[in-house]
């Protein structure tokens, strides 16, 4: 390797030093970014460290308090262990979080520098569709579009997305106002840069802290959703573990075995809470407009 | 000689909210191989709409009409994608603000590269090694280091000089310097000054240079363009334009400059032209100066003169010539 390059990974490296120093020096965030870490490890190897098979039932042993033999938290009214139904739960509410958030930062990114970039009537349809979308509040439009599509996990991601589009568009489009008039963008048109290189290079490139901060503050916003989407029975379905799904049957039991709908709610909580501690920390590091 | 880059009859109309506003009127100049061509005037006279249509950057409100000539191209009716091939190739620009003129994200070596690699189809390597060669025309300090820097590491002058070796990467025929100096100081101007002179001596690139300093121009230009209000009110040699102004207006740009040299230790007050550059909507059917003007008469208020050979290689367009001070002490008649 070069000495140059050198050079480079050592800026690199000394800026991600500064990122991560300031990062650390916000405890919220940190709580938020372990949170994180723990619900994805959770969820990637919650086959392997369930006690029980989330889906077999034993009516020998329904509605078993936490902590009782053989069940940390319990079982269920089909005999269930709740801690394994938690665990592959965590699943469906991650991938909800996750597929949800990119598709519709795709497209809602796709759009904004679309209608940013090039104004005109294509701008006016972009911003006149997303007025319309934002008209309906996003629970009641994620609801809608499921019951339309039909009840699945991936529905259920697809109308969460779709209901969280018009956010991404509005924040891309602002940004890329603010953009397209800097005198490099400006630079890179006179130096013959076609309408591609302007857009991902200089412009798209530029935006991304506002992105990575909305993204974080997405992702707890579609857990919520989706576990709200499975409560209502458009979301998830049984057999499959959903936090949703457990609320929405523990509500039958609730004077009966109230830890029942006790804990899926705190791992809702939790996890939404983890993501939205992580998304203020950085928003913290990466708008500049926040940095003291 | 052919010119290397001929505009003739070039007008400039912005549709706004408040009507039609004529930016630049029936504006015509050429400039040789290697020749270091000033447009000179106050804000507001059109110099840089000017230099923005021969590129073809101005918005889509502004309407455009003429010839553009570059050699034997005419850049009016290129395709978009055609005029693409020519940014950055044949012709090329540096603005006045360096300080935001280069992507935050990118480093230094890489935004120079990236018109190599668009234009003379290099690889990424062969581009870094050129981007250094050209950091070293522009006598960046210690180019292979800086050139993994960005831009928030350099300061003015050094993001100036990147700008520079981006504008001349490909060596263009023309470049288009849209007052390269003002956001420098002044020790930093003589040095991009100097870069200048020297890309034009080892590259042959013309020279297009927008300014209001008239010292930058005696320093570099070969010729003036005077322009005001979108007109062209007197042209020439830079030597015999500044020895000899005929044209009021020039006359008292001229007035404004500090002379220590001349004024031989007394205070002598810079003089001042009155008003402002004023707003046209139509072709004027009056001197456009006339109103700031003290050797204005009823000739003047009636129509706007001609630009004529007033000496052996100087235009002008007045009805009273003449390199006599104005003294504006009496007052604008208006």
């Amino acid at each position: 390797m070069t000495t140059a390059a050198l050079a480079v990974d050592n800026a690199r490296a000394w800026r991600a030093r500064r990122l991560f120093r300031r990062f650390a020096s916000r405890p919220p965030a940190v709580v938020g970014l372990v949170g994180v870490i723990l619900v994805v490890l959770i969820a990637i190897f919650a086959p392997l460290i369930s006690p029980y098979d989330p889906a077999h039932g034993d009516y020998n042993h329904v509605f078993l308090a936490p902590f009782s033999a053989g069940h940390v938290l319990g079982t269920d009214d089909l005999g269930r262990d709740v801690l394994s139904r938690i665990l592959q739960g965590s699943r469906s509410s991650l991938s909800a979080g996750l597929a949800a958030t990119l598709l519709a930062a795709v497209v809602g990114v796709s759009f904004g520098l679309l209608a940013g970039y090039y104004r005109g009537p294509l701008d006016t349809i972009i911003m006149r569709a997303t007025d319309v979308m934002l008209a309906f509040p996003f629970l009641v439009l994620a609801v809608g579009l499921a019951a339309i599509l039909g009840p699945s996990l991936n529905n259920a991601i697809l109308a969460l997305a779709i209901s969280s589009v018009p956010g991404y568009v509005r924040i891309t489009r602002a940004e890329v106002l603010g953009l397209r008039e800097q005198d490099y963008v400006q630079a890179a048109i006179v130096n013959g840069a076609p309408d591609r290189v302007i857009l991902f290079r200089h412009i798209l490139r530029n935006c991304v802290s506002p992105l990575v901060v909305q993204a974080s503050i997405t992702i707890p916003t579609m857990i919520i959703g989706e576990a709200a989407l499975s409560f209502l029975g458009i979301g998830v379905q049984p057999p499959t573990a959903s936090w949703g799904i457990m609320l929405s049957s523990a509500q039958g039991y609730i004077s009966q075995a109230p830890w029942y709908a006790l804990i899926p709610g705190v791992a809702i909580a939790i996890t939404a809470l983890s993501f939205n501690l992580l998304g203020d920390g950085l928003r913290d590091i990466l708008d500049p407009r926040a940095t003291k | 000689m052919t010119p290397r880059l001929a505009v003739k009859d070039l007008s400039v109309r912005f549709g706004t909210d408040e009507g039609e506003i004529l930016a630049v009127d029936r504006m015509s100049f050429s400039v040789e191989p290697g020749e270091v061509l000033a447009l000179v005037g106050e804000s507001g006279c059109g110099k840089s709409v000017t230099a923005m249509s021969v590129l073809r950057l101005l918005p889509s409100i502004a309407s455009v009409s003429g010839s553009i000539l570059l050699d034997d191209t005419e850049l009016t009716t290129l395709s978009t994608a055609e005029m693409r091939e020519i940014r950055g190739r044949d012709i090329s620009m540096i603005f006045q603000e360096p300080m935001t003129s280069l992507n935050p994200s990118f480093t230094i070596g890489f935004q120079i590269g990236e018109v190599l690699r668009r234009h003379e189809g290099m690889s990424r390597r062969q581009a870094r090694e050129r981007a250094i060669e050209l950091l070293e025309l522009v006598r960046m300090p210690a180019p292979r280091s800086r050139v993994d820097e960005y831009p928030h590491q350099l300061s003015g002058g050094m993001r100036q000089r990147v700008m520079i070796a981006m504008a001349v990467a490909c060596s263009p025929k023309v470049l288009i310097a849209d007052e390269p100096t003002t956001a420098l100081d002044v020790t930093i101007q003589a040095q991009i000054l100097d870069i200048l002179r020297d890309l034009r001596a080892r590259v042959g690139t013309s020279i297009v240079l927008i300014t209001h300093d008239l010292g930058v121009v005696a320093d570099i230009a070969d010729r003036v363009e005077v322009m005001y209000a979108g007109h062209k009110v007197e042209s020439g040699p830079v030597d015999d334009l500044f020895a000899n102004p005929q044209h009021p207006y020039t006359v008292g740009l001229l007035g404004a400059v500090p002379r220590p040299d001349l004024a031989g230790g007394i205070q002598v007050r810079l003089q001042e032209i009155p008003g402002l550059v004023p707003v046209l909507r139509s072709e004027p059917e009056a001197c456009v100066f006339a109103p700031r003007c003290v050797r204005a008469t009823a000739e003047c208020r009636e129509a706007m003169p001609p630009l004529e050979l007033l000496q052996p290689r100087q235009h002008a367009a007045c009805f009273h010539p003449g390199s006599r001070v104005a003294d504006y002490s009496e007052g604008v008649s208006a």
